[in-house]
């Protein structure tokens, strides 16, 4: 790993970059500088497939202020029990190959005007092209006694694969039999629409076998089950059967964290274990560029480049964009080959695809071995300019032990394709 | 029977085909790049799932085509052969017979927690 201060000399970046305008970075050889912030499946992705595509001549940096890749789809199975988080945790080495030049730093600012990125006491990287990949941000104004850390250690979100899974891992083992777990689900849009439908999944799978006297309580701020709803329903009622009581069209107002129970419009509900998923925008770097210019949440792009529309020169992947795709892993490395394939072409001088067309597959995990899947095709609409999806697209019939083995594969082949 | 002949159609125009997609590389390596979500990089599968790279061109459309008819059984294959075009499969058959095998593995976790 290497530190800032250090990378940034090796880099000639900081006030010597500021001598060395526009394109000619690397002793002049380079083609171009792209600086991608964040380092998840879109970010990673992006910065492997510009090499790929983009040839070597072209200078790839990639800012995150983790060391270390901790994959939030089948993070959900550590709750239930089939997984611990260390096997969904990866550094970046696989990049190396690359010659991807990482820099572990958080990102302060974004002078888009300059073509600067700031990671703070005054130092920065200049760019010609940015691609910004911050995931998420909690929306804590509405739910402001649970913004401290001591809050969450209490009331965890675990919505980022990590500390917060293993702390609600632990809490659902200390719970006694015959507990309440309390499940709060924001309004959509959020981070992996069947996610909180396969924690329920998850969580019941635990508690069946190892405290079966116990209740899940679902209070969901949608009006319905958002993803696979006929699939999910069928399975609380047949493989847990009277555990989870769902109640739909339930926004949490407010939470008593040290009470561990919460306020909806019409009722309080007082949980042994509570797991409150917070509204959610574009991450906090994307807000910083500027470029969340959707009801002050997620930010809108060029479905063809995914440039900005607000903010020139920075572009947006992953689960920050505003559209009516999933905010799914394989969404976010979609998002992110269409912008690393735009930004290649671009820097050669060619035109981008004219009507990009991507796949997402989404698998959700039931119990130990069962799964099943949600998938689509997404074709670029040329009239209205957006990304929708083909006919065609749909869900599994029943959860499988089958697909279960496939869901495994899907990470494998994911985890392969965006860090190695 | 139509559906069958204009897949035999477009078995027969796959060179004509592959020459017009060649003015737009771009369109068609994010397409297949898709796929890689399951089947690895440029279709180097690290297990699981078929390897697509330097599949037979014809081979890779008739599974399309059994995947979409319901022929061959699957599960998500037949949700993502019906969202395609004709076109696309067979832009895709190109691009993976064009892709050298090579073995990939998937990253080693780092364990432990």
């Amino acid at each position: 790993m290497m530190q800032r201060r250090e990378f940034l000399k090796i880099l000639g970046a900081g006030a010597i970059a500021s001598a060395v305008p526009g394109f000619a970075h690397a002793a002049g050889k380079s083609q171009g500088r792209v600086v991608i912030v964040g380092a998840g499946y879109a970010g990673a992705t992006a910065a492997k497939y510009l090499r790929l595509w983009g040839g070597d001549q072209l200078d790839i940096i990639l800012v995150e202020k983790s060391t270390i890749f901790v994959s939030c789809p089948l993070s959900n199975l550590v709750l239930g029990g089939s997984k611990r988080i260390g096997d969904l945790t990866f550094n970046y080495s696989g990049l190396d190959r690359y010659n991807i030049k990482r820099l572990y730093a958080e990102v302060v600012g974004i002078d888009a005007a300059k073509r600067k990125v700031h990671v703070g006491e005054g130092d920065f990287l200049e760019y010609d092209r940015l691609i910004v990949a911050p995931g998420i941000d909690f929306m804590y104004e509405s739910l402001p006694m649970l913004e401290s850390a001591a809050a969450q250690e209490s009331v965890p979100h675990a919505w980022k694969a990590g500390p917060q899974t293993i702390n609600l891992r632990k809490q659902l083992e200390a719970m006694p039999d015959g507990g309440v777990f309390v499940l709060s689900i924001p309004k959509a849009p959020y981070r992996c629409p069947p996610g909180p439908y396969e924690r329920v999944s998850q969580v019941a799978f635990y508690l069946r076998n190892a405290k079966p006297k116990s209740k899940i309580i679902v209070l969901d701020a949608n009006p319905e089950i958002v993803s696979k709803k006929g699939l999910f329903t069928k399975v609380w009622a047949e493989l847990y059967t009277g555990m989870v009581d769902y109640r739909p069209n339930s926004q949490v107002v407010e939470v008593d964290v040290g009470a561990r129970s919460l306020k909806t419009e019409f009722e309080t509900v007082r949980a042994d274990v509570l797991n409150v998923i917070p509204p959610q925008r574009a991450g906090k770097v994307a807000q910083l560029a500027g470029a969340a210019n959707v009801d002050k949440r997620w930010c809108e792009v060029d479905f063809l480049t995914y440039e900005s529309k607000v903010v020139p020169g920075i572009h947006i992947i992953g689960d920050s964009v505003s559209a009516a795709l999933p905010k799914s892993a394989h969404m976010a490395t979609s998002q992110a080959k269409v912008c690393a394939s735009a930004i290649a072409a671009s820097l050669a001088g060619d035109p981008p695809d004219p009507q990009p067309v991507f796949a997402n597959t989404c698998y959700s995990f039931v119990s130990d071995k069962l799964a099943m899947h949600v998938a689509h095709v997404y074709r670029y609409d040329l009239a209205k300019k957006i990304m929708l999806p083909a006919e065609g697209g749909g869900v599994s019939d029943k959860p499988t032990e089958l697909e279960g083995d496939y869901a495994q594969w899907w990470a494998k082949n994911i985890w392969s394709d965006v860090l190695s | 029977m139509n559906t069958r002949i204009g897949w035999l159609a477009f078995l027969l125009i796959i060179p004509l085909i592959a020459t017009a997609e060649d003015d737009n590389t771009s369109h068609q390596r994010v397409l297949a790049a898709s796929c890689a979500a399951c089947h690895g990089t440029n279709g180097n599968s690290v297990g699981g799932t078929p390897v697509l790279a330097g599949l037979d061109r014809s081979y890779f459309v008739l599974q399309m085509k059994a995947f979409r008819s319901g022929e061959r059984s699957s599960t998500v294959m037949y949700t993502h052969a019906k969202g395609l075009t004709e076109e696309e499969v067979v832009s895709l058959a190109e691009y993976f017979f064009s892709q050298v095998r090579a073995t990939s593995a998937s990253p080693t976790p780092l364990g432990g927690l």
